[in-house]
C-alpha cells in the first residue's frame, strides 16, 4: 500500500516537472522592452501587443519609464528592444553600436497645457518658444517632467529656443573611474514659479492641475486625462500646432554585437511588424476619447473615418 | 564591481563639494523628518503614558488597533491625506498638496502609532514599585509621570529614534503628499527614486550612502543625549 503510494507521488512529481518543462517551452517567445509611460499610459499597447501575438507567436514583456530610463535599458542589455520617443538620443544609441536600427513608427504631438484663466496669456499663441517666454516673464507657475524624459528633452529644446538666459546645473558624478558631468536646464525659477517634479507625465498633469500651473504634456496622454476620466482635468490646451511640438517615436532592437543575451531576431520582428502596413493602420485608428492620437510615420495609412 | 566604486567616489565627491542642489535635499529631509518625528512625540509620548497608566473600556483594542497600525503602509496615508488636501477635497482651498506641510501631515500620521506604542511598551516595563513609592511619598500624577519617564528614558528615546528612522528612510508619502518638486519637496528618498527613473544609478545610489550617512549622524547625536541623561 505505502510502495504503491511512493510510486504514485513520484509520478505525480515527475507529471509537474513535464508540465513545467512545457510551459517554460510555449513561454520562450517572449521579449522584453522598456519603453515610455506614454505609450503604455495612453492604452496603445493595449491595442497593438494582443495582434502582434496573434500574428507572430511574440509576446512583449513591457518596462514603462521615462525614455531616459528606457535607453539605460537598453545600453545595460537589461531588455530585447527600446521603443522611445527622444530622436537625436536613439540616434546616438545606435551610432554607438547599442542598437542595431532605429525604426520610425509614428509621431504624435506636445501641447502646452495651462489653467483657464491663463495669467500669462498664451492662449492661441501658435510659436511655443513665444508662449514659454511669456511663462517664464510672467513667472506664472509651470510644471516640468524634470526627469530626463522625451517630454523633458523636448521642453528643454523648447526653452532653448526662447532664447532666455538659461541655469545649468551640472553634478560631477565618477563613472567607469573618470569624472562625468549630469547636467540639467531651466529658466531659474526653482523654489519659485518653476516646479521640477521629477514624475511621469500623469503626476505632472495632476501636480499642474492642482497648482493651477502651466505644462508641456503629449497630447495623447492629455486626451486620456482630460476626457478619459470621470473628472476631467482642469486644464486646458492653450498653445498647439508648432511643428516644434512634433514628437516622433522610435523602436529600436538592442545589438546582440554589444549583448549576445538578446532575443535579437524576435526583437526584429516586432519592430518590422510594427512599421508594417497592418501595425501602422492600427496606430492610425487607435483613438483615446474619439480623437487620432498618433499619427504613423512609415507607410501612409488612410484613416477610417469613424464617430 | 565598477558601479560601487563609482557610487562611492561619486558620493564622496557630491558630498565634498557641499553641492548646493544636494544640501537643499538634505534640508528638506532634516526639516520635515524632525518636525515630523517632534510632533508625533509631542502627542505620542503623551498618548503612552495616558494608555498605559488609565484603566478605561476598549484599553485592550485600542492597544491592538495601534499595533496594526505599526504595518500601516505610506501608500495609504498618502492616499487618505491626498483625499482630503486635493483641490477637490474638503481642505482643498488651504493648497497644502504638494508642500512640506503635507508631507509633514502623512509622516507624523504614520509614526505616531509607532511612538505611541514603543512609548507604552518602554513604560509598561518600568518596575510598578517606582510609580507606587512616588505616589505614597505624596507626588502628584504629573510628579509620578516625571519620575517614570526619568526611569523610561532609554526606551523613550529608543521610540523617538525608531519613529525618525521610519520618516527619513520612507518614500511613499513624501512621493504623494510632497509631490518631488525640485527645491520645494525634493528629499532624498523622492530624489534617489527619480535619479533611479532616471538611469542615472550612480547618483541614486550616491545619494542612498549620503542618507545613511545622515541617519549615523542623526544616531549618533542621540546617543550623545542619551548618555547625558544617564547620569
Amino acid at each position: 500500500m505505502m510502495k504503491k503510494r511512493g510510486f504514485l507521488i513520484i509520478l505525480a512529481l515527475v507529471f509537474c516537472l513535464m508540465t513545467l518543462g512545457s510551459r517554460s517551452d510555449a513561454e520562450e517567445k517572449v521579449i522584453k522592452m522598456s519603453t515610455t509611460t506614454s505609450t503604455e499610459n495612453s492604452g496603445l499597447l493595449d491595442v497593438l501587443l494582443p495582434v502582434l501575438k496573434k500574428d507572430t507567436g511574440i509576446s512583449v514583456k513591457v518596462f514603462a519609464k521615462g525614455t531616459g530610463a528606457s535607453i539605460r535599458d537598453g545600453m545595460d542589455g537589461n531588455v530585447d528592444v527600446i521603443f522611445v520617443h527622444a530622436k537625436t538620443r536613439e540616434e546616438k544609441f545606435v551610432t554607438e553600436g547599442y542598437g542595431t536600427q532605429r525604426y520610425a513608427v509614428m509621431h504624435n504631438d506636445f501641447v502646452i497645457l495651462g489653467p483657464a484663466s491663463d495669467p500669462a496669456g498664451i492662449r492661441g499663441k501658435k510659436d511655443a518658444a513665444t508662449a514659454l517666454k511669456r511663462i517664464a516673464e510672467a513667472k506664472a507657475k509651470f510644471v516640468s517632467r524634470g526627469d530626463d524624459s522625451g517630454t523633458h528633452t523636448k521642453e528643454q529644446q523648447l526653452w532653448e529656443a526662447t532664447g532666455l538666459p538659461l541655469k545649468t546645473e551640472t553634478k560631477e558624478i565618477v563613472k567607469k573611474g573618470k569624472k562625468r558631468k549630469v547636467s540639467f536646464k531651466s529658466p531659474g525659477g526653482i523654489g519659485q514659479w518653476y516646479f521640477s517634479i521629477g514624475q511621469g507625465m500623469g503626476k505632472a498633469l495632476i501636480f499642474a492641475e492642482e497648482k493651477q500651473a502651466y505644462t508641456l504634456a503629449d497630447r495623447g496622454t492629455f486626451l486620456n486625462y482630460k476626457l478619459g476620466r470621470k473628472q476631467g482635468l482642469d486644464l486646458d490646451v492653450l498653445c498647439e500646432g508648432d511643428p516644434a511640438l512634433f514628437n516622433p517615436y522610435g523602436v529600436i532592437p538592442v545589438n546582440p554585437k554589444k549583448y549576445p543575451h538578446v532575443k535579437y531576431e524576435m526583437a526584429e520582428t516586432f519592430a518590422k511588424w510594427l512599421v508594417s502596413p497592418k501595425a501602422q493602420s492600427l496606430i492610425a485608428n487607435y483613438k483615446i476619447q474619439g480623437q487620432q492620437a498618433f499619427f504613423p510615420d512609415a507607410v501612409p495609412v488612410p484613416v477610417a473615418k469613424s464617430d | 564591481m565598477d558601479f560601487f566604486v563609482d557610487s562611492l567616489l561619486s558620493a564622496i565627491l557630491l558630498l565634498g563639494s557641499l553641492d548646493p542642489e544636494l544640501l537643499e535635499i538634505i534640508g528638506v529631509s532634516l526639516k520635515v523628518s524632525s518636525t515630523s518625528t517632534l510632533i508625533a512625540s509631542l502627542v505620542g509620548i503623551p498618548a503612552g503614558f495616558l494608555i498605559t497608566f488609565r484603566a478605561f473600556r476598549g484599553k485592550a483594542l485600542l492597544i491592538t488597533v495601534l499595533n496594526t497600525l505599526l504595518a500601516l503602509p505610506t501608500v495609504v496615508i498618502g492616499l487618505f491625506v491626498y483625499a482630503f488636501i486635493s483641490r477637490r477635497g474638503i481642505f482643498g482651498h488651504l493648497d497644502l498638496l504638494y508642500t512640506q506641510e503635507a508631507m509633514i501631515i502623512g509622516q507624523v500620521i504614520l509614526i505616531i502609532p509607532i511612538v505611541t506604542t514603543f512609548t507604552i511598551s518602554a513604560v509598561s516595563r518600568i518596575d510598578e514599585r517606582y510609580r507606587e513609592t512616588a505616589l505614597t511619598l505624596g507626588a502628584n500624577a504629573l510628579q509620578t509621570a516625571w519620575i517614570v519617564f526619568r526611569e523610561a528614558r532609554f526606551g523613550l528615546v529608543a521610540a523617538v529614534i525608531m519613529a525618525f528612522g521610519r520618516v527619513i528612510a520612507e518614500v511613499g508619502i513624501s512621493m504623494m503628499l510632497g509631490g518631488n518638486a525640485k527645491g520645494f519637496t525634493r528629499n532624498m528618498t523622492t530624489a534617489m527614486a527619480l535619479e533611479y527613473d532616471k538611469g542615472e544609478f550612480i547618483l541614486s545610489v550616491a545619494l542612498g550612502i549620503v542618507l545613511l550617512t545622515v541617519s549615523f549622524g542623526m544616531n549618533i547625536i542621540f546617543h550623545y543625549f542619551q548618555g547625558k541623561t544617564r547620569v
